[in-house]
């Protein structure tokens, strides 16, 4: 037995009951985390796979659990359905005190399993987040310095559904863009101004790459938006990358979420409430780097 | 086997109290008393108490294994090789030969490897008698997480409960730890809730209280009339459908009338696969019901039946391809096509809403 309170990372994502591949970022990044030798144990849990949110923490032996959503926004997902199927005693989103971005952690106890839950927010309001949609540009250009004379598309839904939706992708936009490195950066939406389906028109370099905020590939990053950018007619038909569309090169990442390093942004998630990691924040970085890491 | 460091471990376990597993019981009495299923020995010292010990190797190691496992792990592994049933000898003595037990689908054997540790492997039940060089290995229980999320025909399986776990593949070589951990990804929280239910713990969140916690799009699904739960139950729930036994059923005082099924673990609520297809079912059963006159003759009406069946029973792939004698065969259901619906696709030529023309106004 050991002296120090063992720690749990749960990754907590949607999953799907159509979608074989909806589960495999979730599955991937909590790999990677457990080479890591961050935590005693790494465990997921879906709200449409198994284990189930209902049961996930109980299949953890650690004392503590820090339970980090696979979810681009704060929303009714991280505010309202996770706590709920998670159990999490005396819930209540003002323990969070977010603008819609802000969320860190809060601290609580689960009704059906004793151990103290450390619930984070999402992966995709994280500032790390900001380098995974980087990262996403270099690994799709195969160019661990692009930038220079490349336009930055960064696409999420709009605030149809969510209001935060629109916040986050705001946010990394805003990031990427005061860094400098890119010459243009641009947040697109899928069912509002600026949509998506005019990429093109707002930018003037000639090289874009086009980043869809979202965790995992399917409906939307695979079907919608390489139609809707104009990259094929029919996504079965499959598209360049990158695509000749409107004398422009464009570069289409797929989901960000998708991308290794993401891994590097649910251990901070953790780390920042509170769970010890070492140096596993700077391991991750390098182990995920598409070449070797000089940032 | 590392006698001295299992001897060892235990002196230093006595000192903070008695050892009692499975018939071997040591404590201290100013000595050291020792009890076997052969007798006791008592006021030992620690050389005699060694020696005592040394010469019940099983017992010894009985406890060793035991000692290190907590919870439902332990009680898993235990359950698997019949330790609360089984005596010490006797059990080492299958142990030797090789013990297997079933979960779900999942044929899991353990056996002692040359050391004398216990290794575990597991395989689908279909494959227990598979030559192992025909079946394709995996040493890291993470590693079957891909295969399995496939049936033998290469479709996504969203219930990892269902009985279509793909056969073809082993993981051998297993620690007790590893064995568990493959368990929980073939059939994840199922150790946990099995292991709640034998210790009286187990949480079952009944169908009206799974409903009134929905929210969002799911937040319909308390609107289902109770008859309809029965038929949810039936539809989803059953072991044909499902390997967990439903220990839910409407209420706490109002059970489902449809079996529950007899799988060695629990099912304690409704899952997200059931509140998604009830969601539909609910949307459904707002229609109101109509008559249709419908014109068959009696093997005709037998024949939708059969259709009915078939789909619902998955059999349609068994029904050979010129067995006209079988209602769900592909060349009688063509022929039926043909003859009964009519290009749009209505059965007997009889629209599904009526035509607004005929209406009083």
């Amino acid at each position: 037995m050991t002296d120090h309170r063992s720690q749990a990372l749960v990754v907590v994502a949607h999953g799907s009951h159509l979608n074989p591949d909806s589960s495999a970022p979730a599955n991937e990044h909590a790999d990677t985390v457990r080479a890591s030798g961050a935590f005693d144990e790494v465990r997921t849990g879906f709200w449409k796979e198994e284990p189930s949110l209902r049961e996930v923490l109980r299949t953890v032996e650690a004392d503590e659990a820090y339970v980090v959503p696979l979810f681009i926004s704060e929303g009714y997902f991280t505010e309202q359905v996770i706590p709920r199927e998670l159990r999490l005693d005396g819930w209540d989103v003002s323990a969070w005190d977010s603008d819609g971005l802000s969320a860190d952690s809060a601290t609580l106890a689960a009704d059906d399993v004793e151990k103290t839950v450390h619930y984070c927010g999402p992966v995709g309001t994280h500032g790390s987040f900001t380098d995974v949609l980087v990262r996403r540009a270099e690994s799709v250009t195969g160019d661990p310095d692009v930038g220079r004379e490349f336009g930055l598309a960064v696409v999420g839904h709009g605030t149809e559904r969510n209001e935060n939706s629109a916040k986050a992708i705001e946010y990394h936009a805003d990031r990427i863009r005061e860094r400098g490195r890119f010459e243009e950066v641009q947040a697109l939406y899928m069912d509002e101004e600026p949509e998506v389906d005019d990429v093109t028109d707002y930018f003037e370099s000639e090289d874009v790459v086009v980043v869809p905020l979202f965790v995992s590939d399917g409906f939307h990053t695979q079907e919608d938006i390489p139609e809707d950018v104009g990259l094929t007619d029919d996504y079965r038909t499959g598209y360049d990358v990158p695509a000749a569309v409107d004398g422009h090169r464009l570069w289409y990442a797929g989901a960000v979420g998708t991308e290794s390093l993401t891994a590097d942004v649910i251990i901070e998630r953790a780390a920042d409430a509170g769970a010890d990691v070492g140096d596993a924040v700077e391991r991750v970085r390098e182990s995920t780097a598409p070449e070797p890491a000089d940032d | 086997m590392d006698t001295e460091r299992r001897l060892d471990t235990l002196v230093g376990a006595v000192a903070d109290g008695p050892v009692d597993c499975d018939g071997l019981r040591v404590e201290r009495d100013g000595g050291y008393a020792v009890e076997t299923p052969e007798g006791r020995h008592e006021g030992l010292d620690e050389a005699a108490l060694r020696e005592t010990l040394a010469a019940h190797e099983r017992l010894l190691d009985n406890w060793w294994t035991w000692h290190r496992l907590d919870g439902s792990r332990r009680a898993f592994l235990r359950w698997l090789e019949g330790a609360d049933e089984r005596p010490v000898d006797e059990r080492y003595d299958l142990l030797e030969e090789g013990l297997t037990a079933g979960w779900g689908n999942l044929w899991i054997r353990v056996d002692l490897d040359d050391a004398g540790t216990r290794r575990y492997e597991l395989r689908h039940a279909d494959d227990a008698d598979a030559d192992p060089d025909d079946l394709t290995g995996f040493d890291d229980p993470l590693d079957l997480r891909r295969p399995l999320k496939f049936d033998d025909d290469g479709r996504y399986r969203p219930l990892k409960t269902a009985p279509n776990a793909p056969t073809g593949w082993r993981l051998g070589g297993l620690t007790g730890r590893d064995c568990v951990e493959a368990v929980d990804v073939a059939y994840p929280a199922t150790v946990a809730n099995w292991h709640r239910e034998r210790t009286g713990d187990l949480d079952v969140t009944h169908w009206r209280e799974t409903t009134e916690r929905q929210t969002g799009i799911y937040g319909v699904v308390e609107e289902l009339p109770r008859e309809a739960v029965e038929w949810v139950a039936e539809a989803a729930c059953v072991d044909s459908q499902c390997l967990k036994r439903r220990e839910w059923g409407y209420d706490e005082e109002d059970d489902l009338t449809v079996d529950g099924g007899d799988g060695p673990f629990p099912c304690r609520e409704p899952c997200s696969l059931v509140v998604a297809a009830a969601r539909r079912w609910t949307t459904l059963e707002r229609e109101e019901e109509r008559t249709y006159e419908l014109t068959l003759t009696p093997s005709e009406k037998e024949q939708v039946e059969a259709v009915i069946d078939a789909v619902a029973d998955g059999t349609t792939d068994e029904i050979r391809e010129a067995d006209v004698y079988e209602g769900a065969n592909r060349y009688r259901t063509r022929y039926l096509r043909a003859k009964r619906l009519d290009d749009e696709g209505n059965l007997c030529g009889v629209p599904t809403d009526p035509d607004p023309d005929d209406g009083d106004d």
